[in-house]
């Protein structure tokens, strides 16, 4: 007779994914049943609300380390923690920006240029399905990187992909690109997860487990044919890599980041980074470590690519989200230099950096949505000319991020620089740091060109304007200026914080 | 509390008590501005008489803890080199405020503004010169470049945004270059008995000859690229063409010197066999940059320029004094770098001043100067006599210091570099006799004289050079120490007289 145990889980533990999930549902049944003119505030609110007990409750389980909380399949340790937390407060950054309601198409389902697009226009009943999305993408990025069974792994990166797939669609204006980004971004991204599914496939037919423990215990006694290791490793990186946007697997970002809607992009490029970075860290350092001699080589080469890719692409660029798209390439070659570290340094610079430009990342978007004319945002650059001196605040803002991308003293930027390409250095990786301070220089250059114009060049004919940003995107500037200012220059709260916690648990 | 850290505060105070003023009240700023870096200098003063000459040790130090994760201390300390130098930039910024009294005046932004971009500077500068942990003085090194990048974009003229972008890309460039070394110095440091950034602990370290190389070339190419040395020259006379003339001094006069003084304090500490592998390459660029900043001065149509190339020859003979690896080429270039401080200073508010009421800086639209504007021109001519080493005036003693120290262990690259001196004639002669000479020419006839805030601007920097020039001894007395200690460090030993000395008892029989 079969028996069949009761999952043991502990809901403490989850506690965290399960309120946001809770919050998603809700919201759910907020969008079906409460009119239109009450629906904005109360989603705001009750997202809000979520988010915040969502950190409350991973404060209460701070110490926990465990591997029981779900039978196996996650892991709550330290890194869990950070991760999470990062997320949750990218999230409530990002929904701050998402307040905006300007930036959504209203009725989603219309026909870009139909009668019925005009009409419900006209009706004004703003849709608000993005927030139970977003919901939905957290709850989904929260649980990428604690889960420890490649099943758990799949799970989570579907619910955490399919919202991004639709958020990247909701844009008001230029409604074709968007929903051209959306679909491009669910069929490459359709397509990444079939490789990471496949990968899997090979792993479990090499360890005869599906979790990470099972393949690290396979992978140390060297049982199994190891051809199919390597073809598990190689799918399984392909969809981790499509995630972070590594090339040559980055050809979505800056469709996606440029097609959907600013608030989007600047949640997407923010948390699903910490989401996806989070997992390759977990998958890479608890499961495949002892091959390192494998995939090494391979990932050494295709960060270097990244790096050096992004920085020249962006020089480029003459869209500012575009050009943050390329940068956010290039950062994603840096912080690969923090996985191929293999060591606790390296484990630590990258969740480091990981906070750092998430925060950063938010800051820049955030003021990207303030710069519109009568069409909406404006991103080309050229017409950025002049910001200086119409709104000196936003342009200075906007001044330090990019200082922080380029990871210029005094920001946060810098200090994950100097603690990536140390952790690098450290695992004897020198080739990676020299290309990593050269693709810096680059980059450089495009970052400072932006200041240039901002602040030296006259303002062009067909000026932009600043509109006053809202409450909420003001806290989401200052915020991310204060953090960005204060990692910069009292990192070491932080830093020992996160070299006191961060242990994956096997 | 630590001299160092009240004189760095005390710019960063005056920069927030003008942040607070409206920008209307110009002339307040400038009034603010001026006491500050008075009092700064004052402060300067007096550390230097607290300053113990025969103590080779770090003075004034102070540490506290920063980023302890990575070992990072809040540290500071000088020796005798950085006294000068710190003493060099306080005294010269409230001259560059003085001088440039109207400066910021067709400035992007507004006066005050420029001012707190002047204070933040001097506070950077100070603690660029003070660090004694090598990641603080990175901080330093790389943020500095945001003000100035500023000052020159804001308030310059002509192609000023390209030359600010141009300044800043070069040297962001060495900066990520030195970032990837001090790295490396991180990780070794890790390696052996754990991570710090202390220069005196990181001095000790074991390192291969391959890992030393790189990592000196990693430093070396950055400060190569500050001071500027030939071949990473190019971004200086664009930079000094386009800045302001008072930006120009401090550019010139202090900041480059960051590179120099980097090479004394950085490489040769850190990495003394590296310094000595690299030596005859340096050597050779040092003598390139000499003869070709000279050549290349004579050249020029454009006082600024003119300034600006004047300056690679010198920093030419500064790099020349600072690898001939002997006390006195080593005192002799410290000298120089206060010295060419001074000169080039006294060059450029004198040249600004021209060019302000002339409205062009181009050397052939002066001429007959001496008659109309007499103290102008004579001033000028003063200045022009320091930088070409006059006897008598303070680059003299300095650039002899640096060819006799040269010569005892490289003679054939002092000879070459003798020549420096025979071009320096030539390059400040020629625009002297064309602008200050001769017939006035038309456009000048009503050009005035120096006012009496000009004239109080020049004066001390003039009466600096005068003063020094016959009587070095009191900074020459502070270096010589620093400097003999920095040889011995480097494991390096003055070459002996080659004549013997005979013992004076048979004179007097």
């Amino acid at each position: 007779m079969v028996s069949f145990d009761i999952p043991q889980l502990s809901y403490f533990l989850l506690g965290p994914i399960l309120i946001v999930l809770c919050g998603a549902v809700l919201a759910v049944v907020v969008e079906a049943f409460l009119s239109s003119r009450t629906r904005p505030k109360v989603q705001l609110g009750i997202t809000l609300v979520t988010l915040v007990a969502a950190l409350v409750q991973l404060w209460r389980i701070r110490g926990a380390t465990t591997m029981d909380a779900a039978m196996g399949s996650v892991a709550i340790d330290g890194p869990a923690i950070l991760f999470q937390g990062s997320i949750l407060i990218m999230a409530l950054l990002g929904v701050f920006l998402i307040a905006d309601q300007q930036h959504f198409t209203v009725v989603a389902s219309t026909l870009p240029g139909s009668s019925e697009e005009r009409e419900s226009l006209q009706s004004g009943e703003q849709m608000t399905e993005v927030y139970p999305l977003t919901l939905f993408a957290v709850a989904g990025m929260m649980l990428f990187p604690i889960a420890t069974d490649l099943i758990t792994l799949f799970v989570a990166l579907e619910v955490l992909s399919l919202p991004l797939y639709l958020m990247a669609g909701l844009s008001r204006h230029r409604r074709l690109l968007s929903q051209e980004a959306a679909l491009k971004y669910f069929l490459l991204g359709a397509f990444s997860s079939t490789f990471f599914l496949f990968g899997s496939s090979f792993l479990y037919g090499y360890s005869g487990s599906v979790s990470l423990s099972g393949i690290q215990a396979a992978v140390s006694s060297s049982s199994g044919n190891s051809v199919f290791l390597f073809i598990g490793i190689a799918f399984v990186s392909v969809g981790l890599l499509f995630k972070v946007g590594a090339v040559p697997f980055h050809a979505w970002v800056p469709d996606v980041y440029q097609g959907a809607p600013t608030p989007v992009t600047a949640f997407m490029a923010a948390a699903t980074k910490v989401a996806a970075f989070g997992a390759m860290l977990r998958i890479f350092y608890t499961a495949f470590d002892n091959a390192y001699w494998e995939w090494r080589p391979v990932i050494t080469t295709i960060a270097i690519i990244t790096m050096l890719f992004g920085s020249f692409v962006a020089i480029a660029q003459r869209d500012v989200k575009r050009m943050l798209a390329y940068s956010s390439i290039a950062h994603a070659g840096f912080l690969l230099s923090g996985v191929i570290a293999l060591n606790k340094a390296g484990l630590e610079a990258t969740i480091f950096y990981l906070f750092a430009y998430g925060i950063v990342t938010i800051g820049a978007f955030a003021v990207v949505t303030l710069v519109r004319d009568s069409q909406g945002e404006v991103t080309d650059i050229n017409r950025w000319a002049g910001l200086g001196k119409r709104s000196p605040m936003v342009a200075t803002a906007f001044s330090l991020f990019l200082l922080a991308f380029a990871g210029i003293p005094l920001t946060s930027g810098f200090i994950g620089k100097f603690s990536i390409f140390s952790a690098a250095y450290e695992s004897g990786n020198t080739l990676l740091v020299i290309v990593g301070v050269l693709s810096s220089a680059i980059a450089a250059y495009f970052y400072i060109r932006v200041i240039v114009l901002m602040f030296f060049t006259n303002p062009s004919e067909d000026a932009t304007s600043v509109v006053i940003p809202s409450f909420l995107t003001s806290a989401t500037i200052i915020s991310a200026f204060v953090i960005t200012l204060f990692l910069g220059v009292f990192p070491s709260p932080f830093l020992n914080f996160i070299s006191s916690t961060a242990t994956f648990i096997r | 509390m630590n001299w160092l850290i009240i004189l760095g505060l005390i710019p960063l105070a005056g920069a927030f008590v003008l942040s607070a003023l409206p920008a209307a009240s110009e002339l307040l700023a400038k009034r603010i501005a001026l006491v500050t870096t008075l009092a700064v200098a004052g402060v300067a003063i007096a550390m230097a008489t607290q300053f113990q000459r025969d103590n080779v040790d770090p003075q004034f130090v102070q540490s506290y803890s920063w980023i302890p994760t990575f070992g990072i201390n809040f540290a500071v300390g000088i020796d005798g080199i950085a006294l000068v130098l710190i003493l060099l930039s306080s005294l010269l910024a409230p001259v560059v405020v003085l001088a440039g009294w109207n400066e910021a005046a067709g400035g992007r932004w507004s006066v005050k503004t420029f001012y707190i971009l002047i204070l933040i500077l001097q506070t950077m500068i100070i603690g660029v010169f003070s660090a004694s942990d090598v990641f603080l003085f990175y901080v330093f090194f790389e943020a500095m470049l945001i003000p100035v990048y500023f000052l020159i974009g804001g308030y310059g003229t002509g192609a000023r945004a390209a030359a600010a972008v141009k300044f800043l890309l070069y040297s962001l460039f060495g900066g990520l270059l030195m970032l990837a070394a001090i790295i490396g110095l991180y990780v070794l440091s890790g390696e052996q008995g754990g991570h710090t950034f202390d220069i005196a602990a990181l001095s000790n370290l074991q390192m291969s000859s391959t890992t030393e190389n790189l990592l000196f070339l990693g430093f070396f190419i950055a400060f190569a690229i500050k001071a500027p040395v030939w071949p990473f020259h190019t971004w200086l006379p664009d930079a000094a063409d386009s800045a302001a003339p008072g930006t120009s001094v401090l550019l010139l006069g202090v900041l480059d010197k960051v590179g120099t003084f980097g090479m004394i304090k950085y490489c040769l500490v850190l990495f003394p066999n590296a310094s000595k592998t690299f030596t005859p390459l340096i050597i050779t660029l040092a003598v390139i940059s000499i003869i070709y900043g000279a050549m290349l001065a004579i050249g020029q149509k454009d006082f600024k320029r003119l300034i600006a190339f004047t300056s690679i020859s010198h920093f030419g003979f500064i790099t020349l004094g600072i690898f001939a690896m002997t006390t006195q080429g080593q005192s002799g270039a410290t000298l120089y770098m206060f010295n060419h401080g001074f000169s080039t200073a006294a060059l450029f508010l004198v040249a600004g001043w021209m060019a302000a009421r002339r409205g062009s800086s181009t050397i052939s639209d002066f001429g007959g100067l001496q008659r109309v504007t007499p103290i102008m021109a004579w001033s000028f001519f003063f200045a022009g006599m320091s930088s070409l080493a006059l006897p008598g005036l303070s680059s003299f003693v300095s650039e002899f210091l640096v060819l006799v120290g040269t010569y005892t262990r490289y003679p054939v690259a002092a000879i070459i570099a003798a020549f420096g001196i025979v071009l320096a004639a030539l390059y400040i002669l020629i625009p002297i006799q064309r602008a200050l000479h001769g017939p006035t020419t038309p456009g000048n006839e009503s050009l005035s004289d120096l006012n009496l805030r000009e004239k109080i601007a020049i004066a001390p920097v003039l009466a600096v050079i005068l003063v020094l020039g016959f009587y070095p001894s009191p900074l020459l007395n502070v270096i010589n120490p620093a400097a003999q200690h920095s040889i011995s460090q480097a494991g390096f030993s003055d070459p002996l007289p080659t004549i013997e000395t005979h013992s004076t008892a048979k004179v007097g029989e």
